[in-house]
């Protein structure tokens, strides 16, 4: 029986293998999956109006160093606000709590990310605190729409002084 | 054609006579886990190997397209949707057509040219039930989890290449894969994976059983089961694509 205890061992090694790929495929992949929470970093959150397309797991940066990434976006009701919750590496503790986040764009089609700009406060941000200054992204569609509707209300004043003078021919 | 039609015919028959034996070789799952171990243990390092390559090789290719448009943060997304719903499934059906399959058809293969299934037949036991359709339930059960492992390790593979030599941040690779794979994706691959391990394994064992009682006979029957298993995977790879997009 000693060779079929090896052949045991070894189906249930590779059985059990096969259900961690699946659990983790199931759990940890999918946008509905279960996670888990990080060591080592501190927790911030902030508000904005339009957070454009700003996806959970978007790097924080300051001044381009990536120093936490985004952990959570919900929706406050109350305020009509969008809320991100931020985890910041909490080797980088030395953050003004008057700082400001913005939420910028990677390239000129790439993800979203949050930059934070130092304010010039002597006391840090903490555990659990709230970044007040937030300035929401830029989204270029709204912005393409305001450039069209521009050069449609320039077209439309045009018209608008051919108009007069095709009344005085008749 | 006719021939096509019959051997078509003699496989559903004989997958029919398979299925009827499923429920008598559950009294016996020892013989099962016996298979799972051939079929899936000892596949184990081709498909890790395969995985962690073809993940790497599409972290590569990935990396070099996407960074022409600018937009490397999305590589994530490619590779996993590419791996799970397509790659994974096919790359490890076709490496255990090859590896299991053969090792199936050629083994039983040999029984029947040396007469051993006859020889059971004549003890009363039938052979379907004894040897085909334990064999067949350890393929069924060792794909989808084949499957499985060759994904998280070409995930593995991809995330090397893509974090630690391109650069590209761990956590908007992560972020914006877990952001954009939904549950419907992974549930594709494992309904694929599951279709491959039947088909994959029923013509091996079909080949192995139905293979002329010879030397050449029992080679016949092992390349056979490498060919028309290859084919029958790209086929129904095909169809079952085109049902669920």
């Amino acid at each position: 029986m000693r060779p079929n205890r090896a052949l045991e061992i070894g189906t249930g090694l590779f059985i059990l293998l096969g259900f961690v790929a699946l659990v983790f495929l199931t759990t940890q992949l999918p946008s509905s999956g279960l996670r888990i929470r990080e060591a080592g970093v501190y927790r911030l959150s902030a508000t904005f109006d339009n957070i454009g397309d700003l996806k959970q797991g978007a790097p924080v940066s300051m001044s381009g160093v990536n120093v936490g990434r985004v952990t959570r976006i919900t929706y406050d009701s109350r305020q009509y606000k969008a809320v991100v919750d931020v985890s910041v590496d909490s080797g980088y503790d030395k953050i003004p709590d008057d700082s400001d986040a913005s939420i910028q764009t990677q390239g000129l089609l790439g993800g979203k990310y949050i930059a934070l700009t130092p304010g010039g406060s002597e006391t840090y941000f903490k555990d659990g605190g709230r970044i007040g200054f937030t300035q929401s992204a830029i989204v270029l569609e709204s912005l393409i729409n305001k450039l069209f509707a521009s050069i449609a209300d320039k077209g439309k004043d045009a018209a608008g002084d051919a108009e007069p003078a095709k009344e005085g021919a008749k | 054609m006719i021939a096509a039609l019959q051997k078509i015919g003699a496989i559903s028959v004989f997958f029919g006579r398979i299925l009827a034996g499923i429920v008598p070789a559950l009294a016996r799952p020892r013989l099962i886990v016996h298979q799972v171990y051939n079929a899936g243990a000892r596949s184990l390092i081709i498909i890790m190997l395969s995985g962690l390559f073809v993940g790497m090789v599409l972290g590569l290719q990935g990396f070099d397209l996407l960074q022409r448009i600018g937009s490397e943060e999305v590589l994530g997304i490619g590779i996993a949707l590419a791996l799970l719903k397509e790659l994974g499934p096919v790359m490890t059906a076709l490496l255990f057509a090859g590896r299991a399959g053969t090792a199936l058809a050629s083994e039983i293969g040999l029984m029947r040219a040396t007469d051993q299934l006859t020889a059971m037949e004549m003890m009363a036991v039938d052979p379907v039930h004894r040897i085909v359709v334990p064999r067949f339930l350890g393929g069924v059960i060792a794909v989808p989890l084949l499957v499985a492992i060759f994904n998280v390790i070409g995930l593995y593979g991809a995330q090397l290449i893509a974090v630690q030599q391109m650069g590209i941040d761990a956590g908007s690779f992560w972020g914006q894969t877990q952001s954009a794979v939904e549950l419907d994706d992974v549930t594709e691959g494992v309904i694929k994976s599951f279709v491959f391990g039947v088909a994959c394994s029923l013509i091996a064992v079909y080949e192995g059983f139905h293979s002329a009682p010879t030397a050449a006979g029992v080679g016949l029957a092992t390349t056979r089961t490498v060919v028309t298993s290859s084919v029958l995977i790209l086929l129904l790879n095909y169809l079952l694509t085109a049902f669920y997009l």
